[in-house]
């Protein structure tokens, strides 16, 4: 399930797209001193079969949906994590542009979810110690479904929390949790099934592909160490920081004007411009009678205080639509204008 | 059409809009890169109640369709198709979230809807940000924006080339399942053992293709690294759209628009 940009708060989109660079960097190192320069094109075209996989569906008896490849845990089996990590961000980085799944500051939370727990947390802690370093068709089975399963879980859990930190859906931490993760349940069986066939099936023809990945030596758990406290710090700080902040001042953005300027708002000059057009403003306003402040001022004294003013929202909204349609008639116009040429 | 000739078609109607000759699709492609991601953030950082003040935003995407000459209904419709996800999570919004927090007349409005509509107006803006940026710029650009603006080489190296094997890919697999399908009385849908031997086989030749294409580079003098002989220019052009795009969004985010506008009507 992709994350969406509608659904994050600037916060924790950032913080997840410093989890995620901090890992994109510390995996090219990775490659690049492995030196292996066959791994170059090998990245290259398993990513662009595994973008073309999950497009070929396949039916799942007995239900009437359908079910395709996931992609990540494959991508570590055949390439080792570092590289499939690598991969598998491109993949989803190719997906945010052209099919607009979730959206480009969703990316860093798309790319860790899908791709950090599958190569980081279920390949070498649930696979590797399944599979070992002799492989067999019932070990890679095992071995696939467990990881697939527990890292679409820890993936789908990672969406309810970023939406449920971001606070842009009302929806209740807990209900949320057992809707997500049943549903994981069944695409992680189905992602691990799908992964651990097309393996074995490599397995049965073709063993020292998989053979040649099993057989590296897993050195890599010293540094990952060093990368897991690293990020879980970055993330705990930048998003407990801005998350407070965001308690605080419901408006990080404005929270900071505030401090610049000591307003929250930037407050209109008494002359000038400003003044000019209120004069305008009393002639040309063509619905007076409806001005819905006198109503409204007493109104929200009674409730607890509101998150926005109902006058101003009012002829916010119209102003608002104003410049919505002022928009789209530029566009057009752009386009008409354009034509004859 | 199945969904992986949808993919290819879609690419394909991308990378040609990718292709136009107007002012902004000759821009350097990190000025784009850094006014969607700027665009993007200022759109996600107003509270969840907020209508009134993400309709200007839509000025910028108008301007872009308009100046770079873009199909409007194509974008719309894609933009539509990928809307399910944001919809099934915001739904529930007005259900939870019952507070009455606008009021038009005798018409009360509770804080859920709000926050609905305001949701999919975020989706409908970012997504649509990112396909405009697309559009505008083309992947190959973007991979080498990313590069110059930090992203280890490795990483955009292995976007170029993902995209280059993309398009083979997909037809491979096009042609495996249309075959499949002629011999199998068109059932759209394959059954799980074919599927796995299917796949399976995708991949070998897929393995195999990379090993080709490894010799062919190595046979002309690749050492690991990759050359890339394309220069940008970042000019007088390039530094006044930043600039100008930097202050405008800069304006319309920290300046009530539409409520000035509003008052203006209202009084």
């Amino acid at each position: 399930m992709h994350m969406a940009d509608a659904l994050l708060s600037p916060g924790i989109g950032g913080a997840m797209w410093a989890a995620t660079a901090a890992t994109t960097i510390y995996c090219a190192r990775k490659v690049q001193n492995q030196l292996d320069d066959r791994k170059i094109p090998l990245m290259g075209v398993l990513g662009a079969f595994v973008f073309a996989a999950q497009m070929i569906n396949f039916s799942i008896p007995g239900t009437g949906s359908s079910g395709h490849l996931g992609g990540g845990l494959l991508l570590a089996i055949l390439l080792g994590p570092h590289a499939a990590f690598l991969t598998l961000a491109s993949v989803l980085t190719v997906q945010a542009l052209f099919f607009a799944d979730g959206g480009l500051l969703a990316l860093g939370c798309n790319i860790f979810n899908l791709g950090f727990f599958p190569c980081f947390v279920t390949y070498p802690f649930i696979f590797k110690n399944i599979v070992r370093d002799r492989p067999s068709s019932r070990r890679l089975t095992t071995g696939s479904i467990l990881a697939a399963i527990i890292g679409l879980q820890l993936g789908s859990f990672g969406v309810v929390l970023q939406t449920h930190f971001s606070g842009i859906t009302a929806l209740p931490l807990f209900s949320f949790l057992v809707v997500m993760q049943p549903i994981h349940l069944a695409i992680g069986l189905v992602e691990g099934i799908v992964t651990a066939g097309v393996a074995s099936f490599i397995w049965s023809v073709r063993p020292e592909i998989i053979a040649c990945v099993a057989s590296e030596k897993p050195r890599y758990r010293i540094p990952l160490k060093k990368v897991l406290i690293g990020i879980l710090l970055t993330f705990a700080f930048s998003a407990g920081f801005l998350t407070w902040y965001g308690s605080e001042n419901p408006d990080g953005l404005e929270w900071a004007i505030e401090n610049i300027t000591g307003t929250r708002e930037l407050a209109p000059p008494q002359q000038g411009i400003h003044a000019d057009l209120e004069k305008i403003q009393d002639k040309t306003s063509f619905l007076p009678a409806y001005r819905f402040k006198a109503a409204t001022a007493s109104n929200q004294k009674d409730k607890k205080q509101m998150s926005i003013k109902t006058g101003a929202s009012v002829s916010g909204l119209l102003g608002g639509i104003l410049v919505l349609f002022c928009a789209l008639f530029i566009g057009f116009f752009l386009k008409k204008i354009k034509k004859p040429v | 059409m199945s969904r992986l000739e949808t993919a290819f078609y879609d690419l394909g109607r991308l990378e040609l809009l990718a292709e136009k000759n107007t002012r902004i699709h000759r821009l350097d492609p990190r000025v784009k890169v850094l006014t969607t991601l700027l665009f993007i953030i200022y759109v996600v950082s107003f509270n969840k109640y907020e209508i009134a003040r993400l309709l200007p935003f839509f000025l910028f995407p108008a301007l872009l369709i308009g100046l770079a000459e873009l199909p409007f209904g194509y974008l719309l419709r894609k933009i539509i198709l990928v809307s399910p996800f944001v919809l099934c999570i915001g739904i529930f919004n007005p259900f939870l979230d019952k507070e009455i927090i606008l009021q038009i007349g005798t018409l009360q409005i509770s804080g859920g809807w709000l926050s609905l509509i305001s949701i999919l107006l975020r989706f409908i803006l970012t997504v649509g940000a990112a396909l405009l940026l697309i559009a505008t710029t083309g992947f190959p650009a973007i991979c080498m924006a990313l590069e110059k603006l930090g992203a280890p080489k490795i990483f955009s190296v292995q976007l170029l080339m993902l995209y280059r094997y993309l398009f083979l890919l997909l037809e491979e697999s096009i042609r495996t399942v249309r075959a499949y399908t002629l011999r199998s009385f068109s059932t759209n849908k394959l059954r799980y053992p074919i599927f796995k031997n299917l796949l399976g086989n995708l991949l070998l030749r897929t393995l195999d293709r990379a090993q080709r294409i490894h010799m062919a580079m190595l046979s002309r003098a690749f050492t690991g690294e990759i050359k890339v002989a394309r220069s940008f220019s970042f000019g007088a052009t390039e530094f006044s759209y930043l600039a100008g795009n930097i202050a405008l969004l800069t304006f319309v985010r920290f300046v009530d628009i539409s409520a000035l506008l509003g008052t203006l009507i209202l009084g």
